[in-house]
């Protein structure tokens, strides 16, 4: 009997889907492989947001940006 | 260059760039394309009710899913080295970038998780109309969720529509439609979607023609090569009507990669195409050395596609540093070009201007402070100079450009005389019988390949040495981190994406092999 309840019905849809599936079984498993390391591990350990991690408000990171666009050796005239 | 700056550390952060957006545009054309001619044949499938049609639908559907599920994601590390090494420029951009990332990161993860599904796992369990309707949006969202990056990309090479805020050192937007319908974002968008079908369509016909060189799956392998060919031709047409119009785009926002493109150190009127050259190997701007070892052009070319007149003057490299020829501005007014040591000169008021207004707004003097903003909205236009301190330093890499450019083209015609020649052969019945065009169609998937990569050579190497043209140089748009640590997750990316492209191209090959079969995919 078809069920009713729409989430079940989606469940089962993406479920029946995956257990049928052949090469994308292999796909998935590069896939969630693939996400552990972009995301565990790049970005956790490589990738921090540089502006965030230093500052901790919008204006401190507007004041640091300007400082680093402005410093003396950029305005210095050959 | 700036002097403070670690120029390891601008190499190494563009060299990972460049590399990491490269391997993620590896796996990103054959998605935009094959997905539509996946969903005209399921078209046909749906409007035929012929089996064969289904089978040829889900054959491609597979192929299509290697290449999504090896290539999804990988666009995700750019906008961590935004963040990471690029701080000072994803803080410069402001909301322009924000926007329509915003809207292509919803798109495709509404996309993603719900058409593909229905792609994939929808047979037998919905309609076949509404499983069409799928296909249909996963090919149509696809291409949307590209626009918004190419956007994106577009505002970097003619920032418009927006506006400076000297307070916080951002841009604002304040014209969607002026960012979003700007000529050169429109440009890109169907120039670099287009290259993409065409890419696509030689994949199809490349593994066809492999199909009919083993005798098998005839059928599916003539009607494929039929959808594709035709696909193809018209994509190829439409390419070179948007590559003109890309070159004209170029020639009014950005002669200097025009230049660098047909590798143009003198300027001229009437000025020729190149079709075949050889610049000449560590030419200066400002030597004596000939631009060309040699050369075959058409004459006056360069000229009409470049400003629409045969006679026009085209400027070259050294035009461009030295400044003085006339030129015609948007509001048709005849002016004459100023120098780049000129630009840097005012490049370097608007900085100046810009330290002097924060201070004298921290001071709270209010008239030094609108002395110095209205110093610095003058000058802002060329903003980015000022960071440059050699004119030399706005001339990206020539031959680079040029023979990137000149491979794209040169490979671009000849996809258009491939595609029509297997389309007539096919229409004969001869196809089968030309062998050496089967296999030259197998050996052509790679050089639709690299026409595509030489593509986004032409767009960005052609721009340098600006991440926002005139306003923002490289140099200026790094983070101060350690160049050392670029340079590990370069290598640990080399590694990365390497593996994924082996595992792409093994499992492709594998299920290429197999060929189509019943079942799920």
């Amino acid at each position: 009997m078809k069920n009713k309840n729409v989430f079940v019905r989606i469940f089962r849809f993406y479920y029946e889907g995956f257990k049928s599936m052949t090469v994308g079984k292999r796909l998935w498993a590069i896939i969630i492989i693939k996400l552990f390391i972009m995301f565990a591990i790049l970005k956790l350990f490589f990738f921090k947001d540089f502006l965030n991690e230093k500052f901790e408000n919008e204006d401190d990171k507007a004041d640091y940006v300007i400082e680093q666009l402005t410093k003396p050796n950029n305005i210095k005239h050959d | 260059m700036i002097e403070h700056l670690d120029s390891a550390l601008v190499d190494w952060s563009r060299a990972q760039f460049a590399l990491t957006a490269m391997y993620h545009w590896l796996f990103v054309p054959l998605t935009l394309g094959i997905t539509f001619i996946i969903a005209f044949m399921e078209t046909l499938y749906v409007k035929t009710g012929d089996p064969e049609w289904k089978k040829a639908t889900k054959f491609w559907m597979t192929l299509f899913g290697i290449n999504f599920a090896i290539g999804v994601a990988t666009g995700i590390i750019l906008e961590f080295e935004f963040g990471t090494n690029w701080s000072n420029y994803s803080w410069f951009v402001g909301d322009i970038f924000g926007a329509p990332l915003a809207i292509e990161g919803i798109m495709a993860f509404f996309m993603e998780s719900t058409f593909i599904a229905v792609m994939f796992f929808g047979w037998n369990k919905v309609s076949k109309k509404f499983h069409l309707l799928s296909t249909w949006l996963v090919a149509i969202g696809s291409n949307l969720s590209a626009l918004w990056i190419l956007v994106a990309n577009g505002w970097m090479q003619f920032p418009t529509g927006m506006h400076f805020n000297p307070e916080t050192a951002r841009n604002e937007m304040l014209n969607f439609w002026d960012v979003f319908l700007s000529p050169v974002a429109i440009n890109k968008f169907l120039h670099t979607i287009t290259s993409a079908y065409v890419l696509s369509a030689v994949f199809v016909i490349g593994v066809s023609a492999w199909f009919l060189l083993k005798g098998r799956e005839q059928l599916l392998a003539k009607r494929s090569i039929i959808i594709a060919g035709i696909f193809g031709i018209l994509s190829s047409l439409f390419l070179v009507y948007t590559g003109d119009g890309s070159a004209y785009e170029v020639a009014q926002k950005q002669p200097m990669k025009l230049a660098a493109m047909e590798g143009l150190y003198e300027g001229s009127e009437g000025a020729g195409l190149i079709v075949v050259g050889m610049p000449t190997p560590g030419k200066e701007y400002d030597d004596d050395k000939d631009d060309y070892v040699f050369k075959f052009e058409i004459p006056k070319l360069l000229s009409f596609l470049g400003y629409g007149s045969v006679d026009a003057f085209v400027p070259g490299v050294k035009d461009l540093i030295e400044g003085g020829y006339e030129y015609t501005d948007e509001d048709g007014n005849l002016q004459t070009a100023i120098s780049t040591q000129e630009k840097i000169e005012m490049g370097k008021l608007a900085i100046a201007a810009l330290s002097s207004y924060k201070k004298a707004k921290e001071a709270g003097n209010a008239e030094e402070e609108t002395v110095n903003l209205k110093i610095f909205r003058e000058n802002f236009k060329y903003f980015g100079y000022g960071f440059l301190n050699d004119p030399k330093s706005v001339i990206p890499n020539v031959p680079l450009t040029f023979y990137s450019f000149h491979i794209m083209v040169g490979l671009g015609f000849y996809f258009i005389a491939l595609f029509a020649a297997v389309l007539i052969l096919i229409y004969r019945g001869q196809l089968t019988e030309k062998r050496w065009l089967l296999k030259l169609s197998i050996l052509t998937i790679p050089l639709a390949y690299i026409a595509s990569m030489s593509g986004w050579i032409v767009a960005e190497v052609g721009r340098q040495p600006w991440t926002i043209q005139d306003l923002l140089p490289t140099v200026a748009a790094v983070s101060q981190i350690d160049a050392s640590a670029v340079q590990i997750t370069f290598w640990l990316f080399l590694a990365i994406f390497t593996a994924l492209l082996i595992a792409e191209l093994k499992i492709m090959i594998k299920q290429i092999k197999i060929g189509p079969k019943e079942g799920g995919h």
